[in-house]
């Protein structure tokens, strides 16, 4: 019972790491896929703004700026506001949009006919249980009318009116994002260098650069708190272990004498004692990982608008950060194991 | 084979020291069945301790085979009881989750010898002990004095030097008692084994070459 119970643990502490990993992933991801699906060539962002984050705007002139280039087929800008916890709604002009990306593929309703209206996702739709005709309530202080669903993986979850937002959220003549097609695709590489030199500090990238920069590793914040969490598996993965073993060594005394009699050192009974803690570990991160199948799809079902991906890249991450903490936790009733006096051990009942 | 002159051992409880053994001196020939009785506290487990290398002496000489341990260190000890010492146990002290052969193997692998073909005489004790036919069950499976027999056959199977029987019929039935002192008895003659037992039983301790008596940490006869 104390063996499964130790998996189990070892296992959740697997699976915690995992599944932050995966959903860190996953939203990345189709952030990715959404800046993609703009059918955008480049993608210009403020001065000093990271790769991900929706602090920083820049004037909306840029667009024109943008536009006034020679190399550029069209360009359109969004502004992206906060609404809370990790949602957004973005700023659109869907008429420009549509031509750069295509449009988006209605599900129900159509496009924006008041100041009032918000067009969202089918899974926004599916979250909030909202379709065409029922209100969306308090965002941004007020609530709106649903007057379109669409497919999802395009830009952004919830739009909104351009300049419906740019005035609500007091950023008038301003866009987050400026999305450029070109004339010439094939020669994004260079027109990006040339954007660069042309724009000064905001940052210039090609969509598919963009995509391979938007990682983990791009995010300090994101970092630091997957860090965070794997301090705390380490620690957990520690304790579980810790406490396991010390009370197998206490159950155990009389094996250990019996051990001892028969001329096992103390090497042997600390090797035996940490052998069995790597097994517990390396069956614990198998659990661990049969268990993020099981989080992705509590995560996708219940909560659809973060994506969450199974990353096999970290699974040797995630089984060495349980295998340490799970070894660290096993040196001390190891040590005990080894230093007991073999006659007591011999006569504990 | 065993030499031991003015073998003295105390130790420390609390703040008051226990003179278990007090200048005890004892011959032990190479192939002698030796039974020790004596009294509750006369010192007889103490001697197995020393003699089997889980404690070190205090002071006086001990040689075994010719080796002083007095000067084995703790490692040199452990080593001691690896190749030359087997021990049997009142409480028979197998462990319980592993099988016969599993228990028996333990020891080989301990003393490094898990793996070579066992010696020719083992598999003849094998037999003897009527453990052939019960190497693959667990020990709860097994009467007590058939867990007596796994113990003697785990304690002679790296071919020790000599075996020391803790009260080893303390825990069975007359009938069990009888058939672990003959198959004991047989092995001594059949194998040469040297034999020290402990024993509180006088028709047990009938069963060695001679008995020496202990009292107040001594040899008394």
């Amino acid at each position: 019972m104390r063996t499964v119970l130790s998996v189990v643990a070892i296992g959740v502490q697997v699976a915690m790491v995992l599944t932050l990993v995966g959903v860190s992933q996953g939203m990345l991801q189709e952030q990715a896929r959404q800046k993609r699906s703009t059918g955008a060539d480049i993608l210009v962002r403020p001065p000093g703004s990271s790769i991900i984050g929706f602090s920083s705007d820049m004037p909306a002139k840029i667009v024109d700026v943008v536009r006034g280039f020679p190399e550029t087929e069209m360009a359109t800008g969004t502004l992206v506001q906060p609404t809370g916890n990790i949602d957004s709604v973005t700023g659109v002009n869907l008429e420009e949009f549509g031509r750069m990306s295509g449009g988006f593929r209605f599900l129900e309703g159509g496009p924006f006919m008041g100041e009032n209206d918000v067009i969202i996702d089918e899974v926004t739709s599916r979250m909030k249980k909202l379709h065409v005709g029922d209100k969306f309530p308090n965002m941004l202080n007020r609530d709106w009318n649903v007057v379109g669903v669409v497919e999802s993986g395009k830009l952004a979850r919830v739009f909104l009116p351009m300049a419906q937002l740019q005035d609500l959220a007091g950023k008038t003549n301003k866009v987050t994002w400026v999305f450029v097609k070109l004339k010439n695709p094939a020669t994004t590489d260079e027109v990006v260098k040339l954007f660069r030199q042309r724009l000064d500090d905001y940052k210039v990238y090609s969509t598919e650069e963009f995509a391979s920069l938007i990682s983990i590793d791009q995010i300090p914040m994101l970092k630091t708190f997957i860090n965070v969490v794997i301090g705390i598996g380490l620690f957990v993965g520690f304790l579980v272990v810790f406490l396991s073993m010390y009370t197998a060594v206490l159950e155990r005394t009389r094996e250990i004498g019996i051990l001892k009699a028969l001329g096992a050192s103390p090497t042997y009974i600390l090797r035996i004692l940490l052998a069995e803690t790597m097994l517990l570990a390396v069956i614990g991160s198998v659990t661990g990982i049969l268990f993020t199948y099981g989080t992705r799809w509590i995560m996708n079902t219940f909560v659809p608008s973060m994506t969450t991906v199974i990353v096999p890249s970290w699974w040797p991450i995630a089984s060495c950060i349980a295998i340490s903490g799970a070894l660290i936790g096993a040196i001390y009733p190891g040590l005990k194991a080894a230093k007991q006096d073999a006659i007591e051990a011999l006569a504990y009942d | 084979m065993i030499e031991i002159r003015g073998l003295h051992k105390t130790y420390k409880q609390g703040d008051v020291d226990v003179h278990a053994l007090r200048g005890l001196d004892l011959t032990v020939a190479a192939g002698e069945f030796v039974s020790i009785v004596g009294p509750s506290g006369c010192g007889k487990s103490t001697l197995f301790n020393i003699l089997g290398g889980l404690t070190p002496p205090t002071s006086g000489t001990i040689h075994i085979n010719g080796q002083n341990l007095m000067a084995l260190s703790d490692s040199d000890r452990t080593n001691l009881r690896k190749k030359m010492v087997g021990f049997v146990f009142q409480k028979y002290n197998l462990l319980p989750t592993l099988s016969v052969q599993d228990n028996i193997e333990l020891a080989r692998h301990i003393a490094g010898e898990f793996g070579k073909p066992k010696d020719p005489s083992f598999e003849q004790a094998l037999d003897m002990l009527g453990l052939r036919s019960k190497l693959d069950r667990k020990p709860k499976q097994l009467s007590g004095g058939e867990q007596q027999r796994v113990a003697i056959a785990r304690a002679i199977v790296n071919k020790p030097a000599m075996l020391l029987a803790d009260e080893p019929t303390g825990n069975l039935d007359t009938e069990n008692s009888e058939l672990v002192l003959s198959l004991l008895k047989r092995l001594n003659e059949e194998t040469g084994q040297t034999i020290l037992m402990i024993t509180h039983n006088p028709e047990a301790a009938a069963y060695g070459h001679r008995i020496v008596k202990m009292r107040d940490g001594k040899i008394v006869s």
